[in-house]
């Protein structure tokens, strides 16, 4: 039970930081209709600016934590976001009205230029950093001495995930831009008739994107103390099935939908096999497409000849 | 009126201005994009600390060259620009024009024969003859999936992995040939493309797209995990080389080199390789081309065209797909068990998202359903990777560049070609007693 227990806290955390990648995906495929295959490459380099910016943080002497933390979200959220911002203008803009295909290869080609770049810019090796937050509190003390462990960095991973959740819900359910990205949604041409900037729109939206993949860069950075170059795929495959699952373009369906990948994964790890819980993510991906094409949360998409 | 005239003013003249403050605004991004990630390298130490050193040298460098590119593609934009122009061909040139066009693919093909006489003794371009084959035809195989039944496959090289697989671990543990092996990987490979298609059926586009890729890591991972079957990361080798119907290619008295009373020369088993692929992708191309004739392969036409219209014309959609499927996946079962007899050596190494990716963009590239435009696409993608040897590191940076601008350059491809194969050449007027309205 205890061990169980643990488990359950781990998967979370897990699904917390996929939910936040997914949220980027949901939202793109839900205005655009494609799917961002670079939003995984996005998160790997918002956890390369959160490395690097605490290492100049670290070295030119700021020693409070909380300064620190505060001060590598906001670089790593500001340049990430520039990055969706300007792969949105370069590779899919021009793509916009053009076949089916083409964004969705140009996405791929700019995923490997993505990967690639990093990996030519920092080298390939695995970037470890020390831990930056450490302590924690001991939950529940088992009979055998397993203890259930809520450590601090866990804590901090799930409470911004909540903040930001609630801050993004609050911007698309209240502001204008969450309005205009809503109207972009149902009918571009429409919208647009009716005064609103589709193309601002869709920009910001990467932008959006692109800075919630930062913060889960980040937390990834924070949790497992390590990044590399070559992270962002399977993430953002994995991120993307949580999307598919909560049903892709609900943005409490992508929540949802990380959090049960998250779990799934940890589970399968803990009971089954370690090697084999990619291959239960994916699977799971396929199972659902065949069972609930439209995810937990999605609305049925109506054929329309 | 007024502010057209002036607009077309400054679209006529160059505007400095104009082009100054964009190459500026796309410098000051570049110096935010480049900051931390070119300003500032970090590598892990000996001990396993991280330490960081500038490169504002660099930073510097791809801020002016992102300036000079930004000025340099405006004014291409300016010259090329907007306007159409209409060219004026000279009867007599468009017939040339057309006659090269006919005359191209046997030229081609005439050369392809050629290559084994032609460099003999360069070892260098038949190895890379050989790769370039390879991919033509993966791309032919994959072309069917998605260039004629429109079903976006992102796990193409799982079927690549399953035939390759399937010849070594017959090879090696059962001792099978070559020529037994090879029909064995294009069933087996066809049947993972049925088990792949059965629950994507439903499925259309984007999702079609995610679960193959899913399809082809879920291959990939079980290659690297079932290590009592497959090696594990460390693969398989001494994969059993291919004989000539029996006869092996060695300097051994049997070998053929003997037989004939030749000399024996290693050189002869890549000439007979070079010929074998050959003979695959001309097998592929002959049977797509065949196939597309008969009802399945107008089928899988109507089904990339609309499939709403298509269930309407009372066409299964499940067994069209699914015999695209499987039959894209023969092919690419057949130029794995190639691939395993070629290497001799095969890992999952060799099978990655990159591979599929790639393959796509031969398919893409080469205009989705046109055969001679896969081929020529084939052959642009792999030289191009050769010539960029040099830059090992770069190469998927490269490689991903050309794809996006490739997309936006001719998103349709080279020879974007999507005419159907079939149609009535002239409208026909059928008796009026057989129609309700009095006219056909």
């Amino acid at each position: 039970m205890d061990y169980f227990a643990q488990q359950l806290i781990n998967g979370l955390v897990l699904g917390s930081i996929y939910g936040l990648i997914a949220i980027g995906y949901t939202m793109v495929y839900g205005i655009v209709g494609m799917i961002n295959f670079a939003h995984g490459d996005i998160f790997m380099i918002g956890g390369f600016i959160a490395l690097i910016t605490f290492l100049i943080l670290v070295s030119i002497g700021l020693t409070t934590v909380p300064v620190i933390l505060l001060l590598v979200l906001l670089v790593s959220m500001a340049i990430t976001s520039l990055y969706g911002w300007t792969i949105e203008r370069i590779a899919y803009r021009p793509l916009r009205h053009s076949f089916r295909l083409a964004p969705m290869l140009s996405a791929i080609g700019m995923s490997f230029v993505l990967t690639n770049f990093s990996q030519v810019a920092q080298g390939a090796r695995v970037k470890p950093v020390p831990p930056i937050i450490t302590g924690g509190y001991t939950l529940h003390e088992g009979a055998d001495g397993f203890a259930v462990r809520l450590s601090n960095i866990q804590i901090i991973v799930v409470i911004t995930t909540i903040v930001l959740l609630a801050l993004f819900t609050w911007l698309v359910a209240r502001t204008r831009l969450g309005r205009d990205m809503r109207a972009c949604e149902q009918d571009q041409t429409m919208a647009s008739l009716l005064g609103v900037d589709v193309d601002r729109t869709i920009s910001m939206t990467f932008v959006i994107g692109a800075a919630l993949a930062a913060v889960a860069g980040m937390m990834y950075l924070l949790y497992y103390g390590l990044v590399d170059f070559f992270m962002g795929f399977v993430a953002g495959i994995k991120a993307f099935t949580a999307a598919v699952l909560g049903g892709i373009g609900s943005l409490p369906g992508a929540m949802l939908g990380g959090l049960l990948i998250g779990l799934i994964e940890t589970l399968w790890a803990a009971y089954f096999s370690t090697e084999y819980k990619d291959v239960a993510a994916f699977s799971i991906l396929i199972v659902v497409l065949i069972f609930l094409p439209t995810g937990l949360l999605g609305r049925p998409e109506v054929e329309k000849v | 009126m007024a502010a057209t005239a002036s607009q077309a003013k400054t679209a006529h003249g160059l505007n400095t201005a104009f082009i100054l403050k964009k190459a500026v605004i796309s410098a000051l991004v570049a110096l935010v994009l480049f900051s931390l990630m070119i300003g500032i390298r970090t590598e892990a130490g000996s001990d396993g600390q991280l330490t960081w050193w500038t490169r504002f040298g660099d930073l510097a460098a791809m801020v002016a060259v992102v300036f000079g590119g930004s000025i340099v593609m405006e004014l291409l934009r300016h010259w090329w620009g907007p306007v159409e122009t209409v060219r004026v061909v000279p009867p007599s040139a468009q017939k040339a024009f057309s006659f090269a066009g006919r005359a191209l693919v046997p030229a081609l093909l005439i050369f392809a024969f050629l290559v084994p006489v032609i460099f003999y003794d360069e070892r260098y371009i038949l190895d890379l003859g050989i790769l370039v084959l390879t991919y033509v035809m993966l791309g032919w195989g994959l072309n069917v999936v998605v260039g004629l039944a429109g079903l976006l496959d992102l796990g193409y090289v799982a079927f690549y992995a399953v035939g390759a697989y399937s010849y070594a671990l017959l090879a090696t543990n059962f001792g099978l040939s070559f020529w037994i092996c090879l029909p064995l990987a294009g069933i087996l490979a066809a049947f993972f493309g049925v088990l792949l298609g059965f629950p994507v059926l439903r499925l259309r586009g984007d999702y079609l797209a995610i679960v193959t890729l899913a399809f082809g890591e879920i291959i990939r991972l079980v290659i690297i995990n079932w290590q009592t079957l497959t090696g594990g990361p460390n693969g398989i080798s001494g994969i059993p080389r291919p004989t000539m119907f029996g006869i092996p290619l060695t300097p051994g008295d049997d070998g053929l080199a003997a037989r004939l009373g030749i000399e024996f020369s290693p050189t002869h088993r890549i000439v007979f390789l070079f010929y074998l692929i050959l003979a695959l992708a001309l097998l592929t191309n002959w049977v797509t081309i065949r196939l597309r004739r008969l009802p399945i392969g107008r089928a899988w036409e109507a089904l990339r065209e609309d499939e709403v219209a298509c269930r309407a014309l009372g066409i299964n959609t499940t067994t069209t797909k699914l015999t695209a499927f499987a039959t894209g996946a023969m092919f690419g079962g057949f130029a794995g068990a190639f691939f395993a007899t070629r290497q001799g050596f095969i890992s999952p190494e060799s099978f990655t998202f990159h591979e599929s990716a790639l393959v796509l963009a031969i398919v893409v590239l080469g205009g989705m359903g046109s055969q001679l435009g896969v081929a020529l696409a084939a052959l642009a993608m792999i030289g191009g990777f050769e010539l960029f040897r040099g830059l090992e590191q770069f190469r998927m940076l490269v490689f991903g560049g050309a794809m996006v601008l490739l997309m936006i350059w001719r998103p349709r491809g080279l020879i974007g070609h999507r005419a159907p194969t079939v149609f009535l050449e002239r409208n026909t007027a059928i008796s009026s007693d057989l129609v309700k309205e009095g006219h056909g």
